[in-house]
């Protein structure tokens, strides 16, 4: 069971406390001056991993991402979390804008072959486009077993027994390895990287890659038409009786 | 005559009726704005800042109130923060500090305070204490207590002032008269934080003539016989790290413990000094930011006359104002940790002028925070009182501001 090598995807996006706001001319929303962190859900994805080769499971950390220059700071958090080194495949402004999680499973797909992964893990979704798809495509694209939703992970005869959080409730499957695992909320807490530890990420090899490096052509297979704000919620009304109530709901088409 | 009376009557029930925002749920709102913390800091700076805020955030702000309501000395909180490396930050990694500049300790407790200003003063001067014992101390002390202060396993008080000798702190009396491999400790100290809960104590004392030349610094464990404290007094803030006196009868301490040389204890406090305004100021600088942070919050939020605070000249010329002041005390103090990082000449005067200067204006700004709150802001249940409270006292300790003022008018006036 041991030595395992996990890839782990980290994706940059906008902070989860950041108010979000819609650029004037509606082509997407405002990321100049904004502060950008690690998608929590690939945080927990990187804690998980660290967690695995603190257990011996796992002999070595990579964290991955794809974006423009700045996505590198979040390999560095990942790498002053605990990653052993990381792969930053950079694009410029303009391709960053229209990546898809396609884009995102083709390299970590080629990525995870090219490093001879056993486990690539990466968060179910990412808080910015909510798209929930990069870990299905990823194991798709290698043929490998899909553990999603994952909230708990413990090491089995041949692979991986992973809790999963479905609608009705948990599931437990088992999965070989090599296998494609996508985190949820409760899988972990994310530690904080230490002081001593953020400086040694410094040090950390962080290899530069370009998508061509992987086979892989950034295109646009859908147009963003139209961003816009949700609609603001209108005031309400205090009524006075029952008969009222049901007069409103009918006059509205709720009933 | 009617809506007089109508405010009249409403106003106290109102007040608990509608309640502005509580918490920071906007985190880091002036990110990419003129005030942003982060502006000009390297990359690893920011990193470490980062880390600082999504601790103080986390792990200090939610507790903030309570732990000044029940004057609580957060042990488990600073258990996690050594872990972190809070403990020793400017201490040499040799003996198991962190070995960061004093820039980056600035950096962190102004991330820090935001969570809790007197918390982070007391994990400041924490780190004075350490960083005496690294920079004086003998390679057996640092072995034996860097690792465990860094930790924060063990918490140490700094003891300077007495009952008669505050600013002029050359003229203590605690006297320390060697006896063989012993000294012996008599005397007293006061207006020491974390006295009792605290387990090692930095003591200046007499060993030798009078003036600073006489003075030598004492490293002292709590359970030696001979050391007491005094009551814990009741303070205006400052509220989560108890105060005491700290006394000495026939107090022995070996000659190992000492710090540096017979005579140099005067020359140690100083230089911690300096070390410890810079930190006082950051924490003051944070306590500021958060107040502002709380403040853009309720501008948002709370209308009168049918409109939302934001919209109101009188109260954005005032913020206007309040921003140019954070960020002059921002960089005149991170200005002071860099001249002490470089060992600059005008050190001295340059910490002495950033902690006149931030902590004066910080204060300041937290008391205008509470102003733009109204009434909320003198309620407990609301944190811009606790900045404004925690933050007052750091106009008058790590060296007065008047005591500020002499050493700056001091440099600028003397022959050259």
């Amino acid at each position: 069971m041991a030595s395992l090598r996990v890839l782990v995807g980290c994706k940059r996006v906008i902070d989860y406390a950041v108010k979000i706001r819609v650029k004037p001319d509606k082509s997407g929303v405002v990321t100049e001056g904004v502060k950008h962190s690690m998608n929590p859900f690939d945080e927990i994805a990187v804690e998980e991993a660290i967690r695995m080769k603190e257990k011996k499971l796992a002999s070595e950390v990579i964290a991955f991402s794809c974006g423009p220059t700045a996505s590198q700071e979040t390999l560095r958090t990942a790498m002053a979390m605990g990653a052993d080194r990381s792969i930053h495949v950079e694009v410029d402004a303009n391709q960053a804008e229209i990546i898809q999680p396609i884009h995102i499973a083709k390299l970590l797909s080629k990525i995870a072959q090219e490093e001879k992964a056993d486990i690539v893990m990466v968060g179910k979704q990412a808080i910015d486009d909510d798209c929930n798809q990069t870990a299905q495509m990823t194991a798709a694209l290698l043929d490998w077993p899909q553990a999603t939703f994952a909230s708990k992970l413990e090491p089995a005869e041949g692979g991986l027994k992973v809790t999963r959080e479905i609608d009705g409730g948990l599931e437990t499957i088992q999965v070989k390895t090599p296998t494609v695992i996508s985190s949820d909320l409760r899988l972990n807490e994310p530690r904080y990287a230490t002081l001593p530890n953020i400086m040694k990420a410094k040090k950390k090899p962080l290899a530069k890659k370009k998508p061509e490096d992987y086979g892989v052509e950034i295109k646009a297979h859908q147009e963003i038409k139209k961003v816009e704000d949700p609609p603001t919620r209108e005031a309400g009304q205090k009524l006075e009786t029952v008969e009222e109530l049901v007069t409103k709901l009918k006059d509205g088409g709720f009933i | 005559m009617s809506s007089s009376l109508y405010r009249t009557v409403s106003g106290l029930p109102r007040l608990f009726r509608k309640k502005p925002c509580l918490s920071l749920n906007q985190r880091h709102i002036f990110t990419g704005s003129c005030i942003d913390a982060s502006d000009g800091l390297h990359d690893d700076q920011v990193q470490i800042q980062q880390m600082a805020r999504n601790f103080a955030d986390n792990e200090m702000a939610p507790k903030m109130k309570e732990w000044d309501q029940e004057e609580y000395f957060p042990r488990d909180v600073f258990k996690k923060a050594g872990e972190l490396g809070f403990g020793a930050v400017y201490c040499r990694e040799k003996y198991g500090g962190t070995g960061l500049k004093r820039l980056d300790a600035s950096v962190i407790f102004e991330a820090l305070a935001t969570g809790c200003v007197s918390t982070t003063a007391y994990i400041s001067i924490h780190n004075m204490c350490g960083w005496m014992v690294d920079e004086f101390g003998s390679d057996s002390l640092r072995e034996k207590w860097i690792p465990k202060l860094a930790s924060m396993e063990t918490c140490a008080s700094y003891c300077l002032t007495e009952p008669g000798a505050g600013s002029d702190a050359a003229s203590l009396i605690t006297s320390a008269k060697k006896d063989g491999d012993h000294y012996v400790l008599n005397g007293e100290k006061v207006f020491i934080s974390g006295a009792g809960a605290t387990d090692v104590y930095i003591v200046m004392c007499r060993t030798g003539g009078e003036g600073a030349k006489g003075i030598s610094c004492f490293l002292i464990e709590k359970d030696t016989p001979g050391l007491s404290f005094g009551k814990k007094e009741k303070k205006v803030g400052w509220n989560s790290h108890p105060i005491r006196a700290v006394i000495f009868e026939d107090c022995k301490v070996p000659v190992s413990n000492r710090i540096g040389e017979e005579g140099e204890g005067f020359t140690i406090a100083m230089r911690g000094l300096n070390g410890g305004r810079i930190n006082v100021a950051s924490c003051s600088l944070g306590g500021a930011h958060a107040s502002m942070e709380h403040v853009r919050n309720h501008f948002k939020v709370r209308k009168q006359f049918g409109q939302t605070l934001e919209n109101f000249q009188y109260l954005q010329f005032m913020f206007a104002d309040m921003a140019a002041a954070l960020l002059a005390s921002r960089l005149l103090v991170r200005n002071a940790a860099e001249a002490l990082d470089n060992t600059a000449p005008n050190a001295v005067p340059l910490c002495s002028m950033a902690k006149l200067f931030a902590t004066e204006e910080c204060f300041k700004i937290c008391n205008q925070a509470l102003q733009m709150f109204g009434g909320y802001g003198y309620l407990k249940e609301y944190p811009v009182q606790q900045y404004f409270r925690d933050s007052r006292v750091h106009c008058i300790l790590e060296g007065t501001n008047e005591m500020m003022r002499l050493l700056v008018s001091r440099d600028i006036l003397k022959e050259r």
